[in-house]
């Protein structure tokens, strides 16, 4: 991997349209993540939030506009899309870890498959990623036998594990328990601070004052306004913002 | 009472014809082993190649499966084993009932696998693809594994079904256990052999359907 040219934004979205049928779904995203940068995007239900995440790793197809990752396309013709993918790892608000495999088992799939190490180094990383989600003890513990807040912190793993360039988090809290969201919030804090580059779909307003460098506000597949969290929580200008926020007493 | 007993439990007509039966139930259980191994892996590649979703390959499929659903055994059986001398292929009867046998497990088979398949959660697929692997690897990694889990109780018992359909080989003349007991029946104008028989496919089958009962049990709701 080259270093990518100063300035050259980790994930820059351009134009980006989706329609599911007669439904406009995206209408024009234009967006850019900067290195270590951690981006949360709120916005009501149906806002195209998901829609926008997965066509950030083209699990939805987009009908057209540029997607890059540190400059290089992510869509297009020509395009390694299993090798691309490997550079924007994905959380789901369902985890959607393999049952059938252990934690271990779930984080050096990939691993071994997509990246072809072998064993004894791809359950090494393993070890290091689960260690980095703080569930090294639990490394021969299959989906079923850990608690959902474990489940997406070895998801998390899961990804991280594959040293991307970018992690998209699709409302990771969701599922959870209240009393489990803190365990999954401060592994994302600890990735954020290793550096990592973060878009993250979550109504977690407090984490996003606390931890967020940006917040996004979307509504009907637009981007209505951006900025720093204290502006957005503080001094929202558009009107929706405002509605939308007062409905969480922010 | 007596007459009855020496219907059925004649006991020099038993003597004589047990070495045949023993016989008989090997080659029964080596079709059925053949049977099964073959049905399976074949009715699980069908469904693989179906998890591709290229149209005419699907319905090429899909025509197999029903067909062979819907059809009785034994008339293929009797089609085949009757109807290819005449086109110059000469199969014995143990070839004919092992291939008729192994097409109509697979069929059963692939509709079963394919429903595993089917009903492996969507974020499955997405969460492997996410990571870069390919259609085919997580067809095979990370559907496959747990779709067969989830089919097997209906796989096991369609797997009993059919297998116990060795007993068809009987009208071709097939040397198995009911074939065997059938031709001792004949030569000794006593109902023993077939006591015989009927004992060997309980003792033979008896272990399977307990099993399939326990997995039954065992894999009752999917995912648990
Ligand atoms: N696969 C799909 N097929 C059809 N409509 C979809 C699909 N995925 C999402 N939608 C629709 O697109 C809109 C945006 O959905 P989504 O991106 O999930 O919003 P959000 O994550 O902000 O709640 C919704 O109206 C939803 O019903
Ligand atoms: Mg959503």
């Amino acid at each position: 991997m080259t270093t990518p040219a100063p300035g050259t934004a980790t994930l820059e979205v351009r134009a980006l349209h989706k329609s599911f049928g007669a439904l406009k779904v995206l209408e024009g995203i234009d967006l850019s993540v900067q290195r270590s940068e951690m981006v949360f995007v709120l916005g009501p239900s149906g806002s195209g939030k998901s829609t926008m995440l997965r066509c950030c790793n083209r699990l939805e197809e987009p009908d057209s506009g540029d997607i890059l990752i540190e400059g290089d396309p992510l869509t297009g013709p020509g395009v390694d899309l299993n090798k691309m993918r490997q550079r924007v790892g994905m959380v789901f608000q369902s985890f959607n870890l393999y049952p059938h495999l252990s934690a271990m088992g779930n984080v050096t799939l990939a691993l071994r498959r997509v990246q072809k190490k072998s064993k004894a180094e791809a359950e090494d990383l393993a070890i290091a990623a689960l260690a980095e989600v703080g569930l090294s003890d639990r490394a021969g513990h299959h989906p079923a036998q850990l608690s959902g807040g474990q489940q997406q912190r070895v998801a998390i793993a899961r990804a991280l594990a594959l040293k991307p360039t970018v992690m998209l988090f699709d409302e990771p809290t969701s599922a959870l328990d209240p009393e489990l969201v803190g365990d999954v919030l401060d592994v994302m804090r600890t990735v954020k601070d290793h550096g990592m580059t973060m878009l993250v779909v979550s109504h977690e307003m407090k984490f996003a004052r606390d931890a967020a460098d940006r917040v996004i506000f979307m509504a009907d597949g637009a981007i209505v306004e951006q900025g720093p969290p204290e502006q957005i929580f503080g001094a929202p200008t558009h009107d929706r913002t405002r509605a939308f926020l007062s409905r969480f007493h922010g | 009472m007596e007459q009855f007993l020496d219907t059925f439990l004649n006991p020099v007509v038993l003597a004589k014809y047990t070495p045949a039966i023993l016989q008989g139930t090997m080659v029964t259980v080596i079709l059925s082993v053949l049977i099964v191994l073959c049905g399976i892996g074949l009715g699980a590649g069908l469904a693989c190649i179906r998890a591709y979703r290229v149209r005419l390959i699907s319905f090429v499929i899909v025509i197999f499966a029903d067909v062979l659903r819907a059809l009785p055994p034994l008339v293929v059986i009797l089609l085949m084993f009757f109807g290819l001398p005449n086109v110059g292929i000469l199969l014995s009867a143990s070839v004919v009932l092992f291939i008729v046998l192994t097409l109509v497990l697979a069929a059963f088979a692939e509709e079963i696998v394919w429903a595993g398949i089917t009903a492996t959660p969507k974020g499955q697929w997405e969460a492997a693809r996410s990571t870069g692997l390919t259609f085919t690897q997580t067809l095979f990694h990370v559907v496959l594994p747990q779709a067969m889990r989830m089919v097997i109780p209906p796989l096991t018992n369609r797997a009993i079904a059919i297998t116990k359909m060795t007993a068809l080989g009987m009208v071709i003349g097939v040397p198995d256990i009911l074939g065997q007991a059938t031709t001792a029946q004949s030569f000794s104008a006593n109902a023993s052999p077939l006591t015989l028989a009927a004992i060997a496919y309980v003792v033979l089958f008896l272990p399977f359907v307990i099993a399939s009962r326990w997995l039954e049990s065992r894999f009752a709701s999917p995912g648990a």
